[in-house]
Formats: C-alpha cells, sequence, structure tokens
C-alpha cells in the first residue's frame, strides 16, 4: 500500500539519487555527498543508539578506525584506500567485542561516560602514534595512480558511492527492524530488566547491534579517508566526530529508518554553509548552532522530526476519521 | 624528593578536581542526571575571574565570589530552563540536553574570546614557597587550602544543616520528601546552583595558575566524571578523597610517563573502575 510516508521516502530517495546531475554547481553536489556520508555514519550510530537505545558518545573510536585504516594501508603498503575497509572493520570489531562486552553491563550514563572515556584514550595514543602520524596526521595518494584509489576531482562518483553503501545500510536496518532482532532491540530499548524477563538474550543483541553498527561506522570513517585523502587525531577521532553522528540522528528521529539521513539533509547543508559564508572563523558559529539545535530536540521534541511526522500523521487521521463521520 | 614534590602538587590539584566534582555528584546524586557541561562551567568561571582583572581591575580576593555568584545563577537557570523538562524525558534527551549546552557554551566561548590562550600574570599571587625543600607555588597552595575548605564546608551544609537534610530528602525520595512539605523543584534547583557555585569557585582557584582558553572544559569534565565514579555517584567525601588520588595518579603519571600520557593514564582507570566496580570504589547499592 502506499501511505503518504512511503511515497514521501521514494520521491526522496529518487530526488537523492538525480540529484548531483540535477545540478551542475560542485559546491552543491559535493554537499550531496557529504549529506549521504553524514547519513551513513549517523545511521550506522542509529543501529545501536536508536534501536537499541545504547547511547553511544564514542562512535568517533571506529569512524577513526576505518580512517586510518584507509591511509595506513596506502601509508605502508600502497595500496588503494578503499582497499583499507576490510581491515577497518575487523578492528573495529574486534574492539567492539573489547571494548563492549564489559562496557554493556553499564546502564544509561554509565555506558555513554565509558564510550566518551573509550574514544578520547584513541585519540590521544592515535595522536602520539608514528605509525599513524602521530599529530600530524597521514595523507592518502597526491594524485590517482588507477582507478582503484577513488580519487575523482568531481564530487559526482563519490555521491553514488556513498549511495550504494547508505542503501545497503537502510536496507539491512529495514531487513532488522522486521526480524527476530528489530523487536529485541525495541525491548532492550525499553529497559534491560523488563528485556530481560521476557526471554530476551540482551547481552548477545546489544553486541549484535554494536558490531553491525561499528562496521557500518567504520566504513563510512574509511570512505571519508579515500574522499578527503587525510585524516587527523581531532578530524576523525574528536568527540566532535561522535556527536555529529548523535545529533544528525536525534533531529531526524533516533530508532527510526530514514531519521538520520532526513538529520543529515537538515543539518550538513547548514553547516556547509555557514563554513562557505564564515570561512573558517564559521567552525565555532556551526558548532552553535548544532549546540542549540539538539538543545532544543531535546527540550521540547526528543523525537526529532520523525515524531513532527507522527503527530501530523495523526492528525490527518483524527481529521479524515471527522469527515466521514460528518459525512 | 622530587617524587614528594610531585605527590603534593598533584593533591594541591586533586583537591580543586575534588571541589567542582562534589557538585557534579551533588546534582547527579539528587537527580540522577549528568552534567555534559560541568568542565564548561568551569571554563566559564575562569573567564569570569580573568576578566574581573583585566576589565574590571579587581585582585584576586574578589575572583572566588564573582565567579560562584556568576555561575550559582547559571547553574539555576539551566535547571529551571534546560534540565527540569528533559529529566523527565528519555535517556537520550538528558544527554543531549546537557551536551548540546556543552557545545552552545564551548563553541560560544570560541566566538567571544577566540581560540587564544590566556593567563593572569603569574605573580598575582606572588612567589613559592619552600616547605623543608618541596618548592611550591604559592598559587596553587592557596587553590589546594581553599578547594579543601569548601569542599568540606559542602559536605557539613549537606549533613549538618536543616537544608542540607531537605536536600539529602529530596535525593532519597522524591515523593516522601513531597510528603513533608519540602518542595522538590525548589530543592534542585538549588542543588544544581550549588554545583554551578562550586564549579565557579573552582574555576576562578585554577585561573590562578592555569591558562584559560575555551577547549579546557573538555578534559575537567571527563575528570570530574573520572572522580564522581571513583567516589561513589552522590557522595561528597567520595569524590574529595577520589579528586585527591586523581590529581596524585595524574601528576605521578605526568612525572613518570610524560605529560600527554597523564590523561591516558586516567581515561583507562576510568575504565577499568567502571568495569570491574560501576557502584565506585565507596560506592554502596
Amino acid at each position: 500500500m502506499i501511505t503518504p510516508g512511503r511515497a514521501l521516502a521514494i520521491v526522496g530517495l529518487l530526488a537523492i539519487a538525480v540529484w548531483p546531475l540535477a545540478v551542475q554547481d560542485v559546491f552543491l553536489q559535493r554537499v550531496g555527498a557529504l549529506v549521504l556520508l553524514a547519513a551513513i555514519s549517523a545511521s550506522a550510530w542509529n543501529l545501536l543508539g536508536g534501536y537499541a537505545g545504547q547511547v553511544s558518545v564514542g562512535h568517533a573510536l571506529y569512524f577513526g578506525i576505518g580512517a586510518y585504516a584507509g591511509l595506513v594501508v596506502y601509508t605502508e603498503w600502497g595500496w588503494p584506500p578503499i582497499a583499507g575497509a576490510p581491515l577497518g572493520v575487523a578492528v573495529s570489531a574486534t574492539l567492539a567485542i573489547v571494548v563492549g562486552l564489559p562496557t554493556f553491563r553499564l546502564r544509561g550514563h554509565y555506558f555513554s561516560m565509558a564510550t566518551i572515556a573509550a574514544a578520547e584514550l584513541a585519540r590521544i595514543l592515535a595522536a602520539n602514534w608514528p605509525l599513524l602520524g602521530a599529530a600530524v596526521g597521514l595523507m592518502g595518494p597526491p594524485r590517482p595512480r588507477t582507478i582503484a584509489d577513488l580519487s575523482f576531482t568531481s564530487p559526482v562518483p563519490y555521491h553514488y558511492l556513498f549511495l550504494a553503501v547508505l542503501l545497503a545500510l537502510l536496507g539491512l536496518t529495514a531487513l532488522m527492524q522486521r526480524s527476530r532482532m528489530g523487536y529485541y532491540l525495541a525491548a532492550i530499548r525499553g529497559g534491560d530488566r523488563a528485556a530481560r524477563s521476557l526471554g530476551v538474550p540482551v547481552l548477545r543483541y546489544k553486541l549484535y547491534a554494536l558490531l553491525l553498527s561499528a562496521s557500518f561506522t567504520s566504513i563510512a570513517g574509511t570512505l571519508y579517508a579515500v574522499m578527503v585523502g587525510f585524516v587527523d587525531p581531532d578530524s576523525v577521532l574528536g568527540i566532535l566526530v561522535s556527536v555529529k553522528m548523535i545529533i544528525i540522528a536525534a533531529l531526524g528521529g533516533a530508532g527510526t529508518l530514514y531519521g538520520p539521513l532526513v538529520g543529515a539533509t537538515i543539518l550538513i547543508p547548514l553547516e556547509e554553509t555557514t563554513n562557505a559564508l564564515l570561512g573558517g572563523g564559521g567552525t565555532g558559529i556551526t558548532y552553535i548552532i548544532y549546540g542549540a539545535i539538539i538543545v532544543f530536540v531535546a527540550r521540547f521534541q526528543p523525537g526529532g522530526v520523525a515524531a513532527l511526522w507522527r503527530h501530523a500523521a495523526a492528525w490527518r487521521a483524527r481529521r479524515a476519521a471527522r469527515g466521514t463521520h460528518a459525512a | 624528593m622530587i617524587l614528594l614534590q610531585v605527590v603534593v602538587s598533584g593533591l594541591l590539584m586533586g583537591a580543586v578536581y575534588a571541589l567542582f566534582s562534589s557538585g557534579l555528584t551533588l546534582i547527579w546524586g539528587m537527580m540522577n542526571v549528568v552534567n555534559f557541561a560541568h568542565g564548561d562551567f568551569v571554563m566559564l568561571a575562569m573567564y569570569a575571574a580573568f576578566f574581573a582583572f583585566t576589565l574590571l581591575h579587581l585582585g584576586p580576593v574578589w575572583f572566588v565570589p564573582i565567579a560562584a555568584m556568576l555561575l550559582f545563577a547559571l547553574g539555576v537557570i539551566v535547571y529551571l530552563g534546560l534540565v527540569r523538562h528533559v529529566a523527565r524525558g528519555p535517556m537520550l534527551a538528558q544527554i543531549l540536553g546537557t551536551f548540546g549546552l556543552a557545545l552552545v557554551l564551548r563553541y560560544a566561548a570560541f566566538w567571544a574570546f577566540t581560540a587564544d590562550f590566556v593567563s593572569l600574570p603569574e605573580n598575582l599571587v606572588g612567589g613559592t614557597f619552600d616547605l623543608g625543600g618541596i618548592r611550591i607555588q604559592a598559587s596553587r597552595l592557596l587553590a589546594g587550602v581553599v578547594a579543601l575548605v569548601i569542599t568540606l564546608g559542602m559536605h557539613l551544609l549537606l549533613t549538618c544543616t536543616a537544608l542540607g537534610s531537605r536536600l539529602l530528602a529530596v535525593a532519597e525520595d522524591r515523593n516522601a520528601a513531597m510528603l513533608m512539605g519540602i518542595r522538590p523543584d525548589r530543592m534542585q534547583a538549588l542543588a544544581w546552583g550549588l554545583g554551578g557555585a562550586s564549579t565557579g569557585i573552582a574555576g576562578a582557584l585554577i585561573a590562578l595558575f592555569f591558562y584559560i582558553a575555551p577547549t579546557v572544559g573538555e578534559s575537567l569534565t571527563l575528570i570530574g566524571f573520572v572522580v564522581v565514579c571513583l567516589g561513589g555517584f552522590g557522595s561528597v567525601p567520595g569524590a574529595l578523597i577520589a579528586g585527591l588520588a586523581i590529581g596524585v595518579i595524574e601528576a605521578l603519571s605526568a612525572y613518570l610517563i610524560g605529560g600527554v600520557y597523564q590523561d591516558v593514564v586516567v581515561y583507562a582507570l576510568f575504565l577499568a573502575v567502571l568495569w570491574v566496580r560501576p557502584q565506585g570504589l565507596l560506592g554502596t547499592t
């Protein structure tokens, strides 16, 4: 059945698919690609933070691992950066188990604080590790050697690469949502103890959600490194990297399929525009706006845009019911 | 002898950590809400002291009362405007609320005061003492002693006064406190005010000997978390002991393995404690 929600999703995805062809301006094309990249990492965060309700403030850990993996395989062995993706996923998954297993015993705020500390630990270690270029960071290939380097001057190829990854992730999320795992995660979000009393294997499913979430966050990191060609500790492991994923997901609607994409479509153009208008000094303003937005979302509408949409749908339904009643 | 000097300077810094962490632990114990902007409150207090000196030409005696009053007001405003509403909402809203506030404060400071490091003149609280071979800066000694006294004062306020009993009653059981004629909302606003004031005093004290920058709040927030977790949530004496311990551990690791790794040691310790004893070293339940 075509509901208004589904119709909107189809129109939106079609618009995203033709965007780089419809606009010829390179700035706008680049914004489009960045929206998709941000949507990938926020959707990956959403698996754990939204669906399972475990608010990680340290996902920069996995993003940074993916980004560094991409450029380390280049600087050490001369491989194309994208070949670092499996390495990044392997390291992220391992760390997810090492960090996740003990951390999942913690509830609520304690979990969030532990994830911040783990990510900050990784940032400081990366900033002092010569293999990772220490505080200076790593550079990718200065000019493309083969097509495998995926180094293009136009943002358009990146747009379609990111779109493919995002669709795969959203497809997987939609499947998960309808599977046993989706219901288990919803129960876990409602409360550990209640879920356990219903017979949900809480620890195991939290770990599944984290593994999936960390792997895709790591892939997003590798894609970032491929596109930008440069990583340093602050740009990929800084606390703001984690915060951005949360803000984007929460603004759109945490724990909903399209929420992160909606959030990215609102916030990334805003960020790129303020940066372009205000230059280097704009970074500060961008984060003031970011902060103000999440304070407002938290204060007035914790469900984000998705909750507004649900309210609107409920209102339409009520009006329709009243209409038929009157007729 | 150098080792002893390192330990003493760690203890003095630790007393300041204990002071602002006691505010964090009070808020936490009262309403089970974490203030992710706590370190940024300290940062604002440091700027308050700096501008009291450069713009108003006031002496160091004024820094503590001015910063304490400003941050008390900020704490109450944040409670009434934001925290009161998100505290009843989902966990994500609680975290986002104070985290967003931290971003706004940090980058507003960035924008208003620029990213440049500033500091108060070094000789403002002059000189260096020589105590039996241990050399201590007067400013650090003053900061440590004042912080220690005020943290103990906070403990006495909570345990020995009627007001403290009312605060603890709300922390214990909101509804029962209401039945006893206590207004929980007022008490929680007061807890946020006291939490703010603790950061105000701590910030004014740190400003005497430390550089001031918009980003300094981030690591202070984390140190606050570490201290509160170690000391047990809601316990002021716990925060005092844990604060002193963290100060010493930080100073020792900076001395023994190098300044860049002092945070690594503290954060790793934090994770280890969360994993082994999530209720804190001194906590019960």
